[in-house]
């Protein structure tokens, strides 16, 4: 029998029943959302169902919402059944100024840099993460950049006056 | 890092202490700025620890502002040993977005491109492993049909390297006689040549020693760490995008997925190696249907989608729609529809995804780009670990690690 949505939907809900906040489906992928301190839970629980078998983590990354208040931050993880070739999206949403995340990589080592590159770049602290560190950008830096207060500089602007790069 | 000294000498050790070894981050046999600070007994490791990192160039940053057609530049440097791969990547997952389906012969000439810088790809690490065991021979051998694919690449879209190829909804003009011809060329020729570098490799002792039994890692762990591609294939698991969630028509072809058993260098070695017959197969069968198409049908070469599709310059100067389209794309002022969408083609070195969120706006409200090399790079330090220091870089040339891959 083949592993259809409302099978995953079942299944999570049976298990979970209020933990799991939202569902959506966009471009026929499957998303739950799920509450904060429940992601490895959920996570773990996909992964040794022997039904939903979701054993390979395909990729783990934030998102910055900065006008939802209290759920700032964004975790996703995109997970995969690669028997029956089901993929399925899990989020949970933290607050930025305590955006604390249980760690996955005791399920996926391949969860390691990633949860790194995430703290890098959106300041999660991935709880239990064996050695939380920056990954690609330098150590030394204080903030965390791809947070939507951090913009790019205006294509338009005028006040540069520099000869060979100036606009 | 690595703070305590004289760690862990293994029993039966010689030595009276370790020796911290920096390998990179440039180093004539890493190929790239990589670093890895290793801890030797002797020759051999007892543990490494890899940095990434250098070459940060916030692509995810910048693609928060651009509208899709010029991040297809960002794209290209990626993984640079097969940009169009990239290029036609991103296309999908835009189109996917937007709803646009392709022509048929689009998708058969994005094919081509696709399995032709696949070659390439795995050509380059193929002979690179070469170099690496000490014979320099096939790499320069093999290399010139590396230049006949870049001198494909560039009669279809002009330049070599960062090709920053096709258009969303297909090419930006149709493929040229020089094009087909030198594809043609390609097939005829390469077959033989590629025939010759396996023979010089694949029953070579001395290459065979450097590679068997080396550098391996098991399918669990390496479905653990996250692998994709021939290094997961290498390994023993059948996983192959274009199978299980086909692409641009990558279901109209025949085609085997090799896999391995061990998982190590030279497991990783054959599959790349029988991977490129597999893609010299897909490409005769996919110029096969391309040159099917007669008459009007042969012209085709985007997705009739005015709203995205830049129209040809001389409607943009006679007609209305042309005009207002022309502005409204160049000026970057197309409204993307609302949703989340993640698309992944199968890259030169594995599942190379792209997430990408819309909120309706101009840009991407936030794109993410999964990038195979650096996943996959993180289980180096495991590989490595109880080996010595010559199998370690080779292990690294086998696993294809390219730097614009790993850093975004």
């Amino acid at each position: 029998m083949s592993l259809t949505h409302d099978i995953i939907k079942e299944k999570l809900t049976a298990q979970f029943g209020d933990k799991l906040i939202a569902w959506e489906e966009s471009y026929g992928m499957l998303a739950v959302t799920v509450q904060n301190d429940f992601n490895l839970k959920v996570l773990t629980f996909l992964n040794d169902d022997a039904q939903l078998g979701f054993k390979f983590m395909t990729d783990l990354t934030g998102v910055h919402y900065p006008d939802r208040k209290g759920e700032e931050i964004a975790v996703v993880y995109h997970l995969h059944n690669l028997v029956e070739n089901v993929r399925m999206r899990v989020k949970v949403y933290a607050p930025i100024e305590k955006p604390d995340v249980y760690t996955a990589t005791g399920l996926f080592s391949g969860a390691n840099w990633m949860e790194r590159e995430t703290y890098d770049f959106y300041g999660v602290n991935f709880i239990g993460h064996p050695d939380l560190r920056r990954v690609l950008n330098v150590d030394e830096m204080d903030y965390f950049p791809l947070r939507k207060e951090f913009p790019l500089e205006d294509q338009t602007r005028i006040d540069k006056d520099d000869e060979m790069f100036g606009r | 890092m690595l703070e305590q000294v004289n760690i862990d000498l293994p029993e039966g050790s010689i030595e009276k202490q370790t020796t911290r070894l920096n390998l990179g981050p440039t180093h004539p046999a890493t190929h790239g700025v990589f670093q890895n600070i290793l801890e030797m007994d002797g020759e051999r490791i007892i543990k490494a620890e890899s940095t990434v990192g250098y070459i940060h160039r916030a692509f995810e940053k910048i693609a928060e502002r651009r509208p899709l057609y010029q991040i297809t530049t960002l794209t290209d440097r990626l993984n640079y040993c097969s940009s169009p791969l990239n290029n036609m990547g991103w296309h999908l997952t835009c189109e996917k977005l937007l709803n646009v389906t392709t022509p048929k012969r689009v998708d058969y000439l994005r094919v081509i491109i696709m399995e032709l810088s696949r070659i390439s790809d795995h050509l380059i690490c193929n002979s690179i492993v070469g170099v690496d065991a000490g014979a320099y021979t096939g790499f320069l051998y093999v290399m010139q049909y590396r230049e006949l694919i870049y001198e494909i690449y560039e009669e279809i879209c002009g330049s070599r390297l960062t090709t920053n190829m096709g258009r969303v909804g297909g090419f930006e003009r149709n493929f040229n006689q020089t094009a087909f011809t030198k594809i043609e060329k390609f097939l005829a020729e390469f077959p033989e040549v590629w025939k010759e570098f396996e023979n010089l490799f694949t029953r070579n002792r001395i290459f065979v020693e450097r590679t068997r039994g080396t550098g391996a890692i098991s399918a669990d762990r390496a479905l653990n760490y996250g692998f994709t591609g021939p290094n997961l294939r290498a390994a023993g698991i059948d996983y192959d995008v274009r199978v299980h969630s086909p692409y641009s028509s990558y279901e109209d072809f025949d085609f085997i997925i090799p896999v391995g058993t061990t998982g190590d260098n030279y497991d990783r070695f054959q599959v790349r190696n029988e991977e490129i017959w597999q893609s010299l197969s897909i490409i005769r069968q996919a110029y096969q249907k391309v040159q099917e198409f007669k008459g009007a049908e042969a012209e085709v070469f985007h997705a009739d989608a005015p709203e995205y599709y830049l129209p040809a310059k001389a409607d943009v100067y006679t007609k209305m729609e042309a005009l207002i389209y022309h502005f409204k794309i160049v000026m970057g002022e197309i409204e993307m529809p609302v949703g989340e969408v993640y698309n992944s083609i199968e890259g030169g070195n594995g599942e190379l995804g792209f997430y990408l969120i819309s909120d309706g706006g101009r840009t991407p409200y936030r794109l993410h780009f999964r990038r195979p090399c650096f996943i996959y790079y993180q289980a180096y330090a495991e590989i490595v670990k109880d080996t010595m220091l010559s199998d370690a870089i080779i292990t690294m040339s086998s696993l294809n690690l390219i730097a614009g891959e790993m850093d975004a």
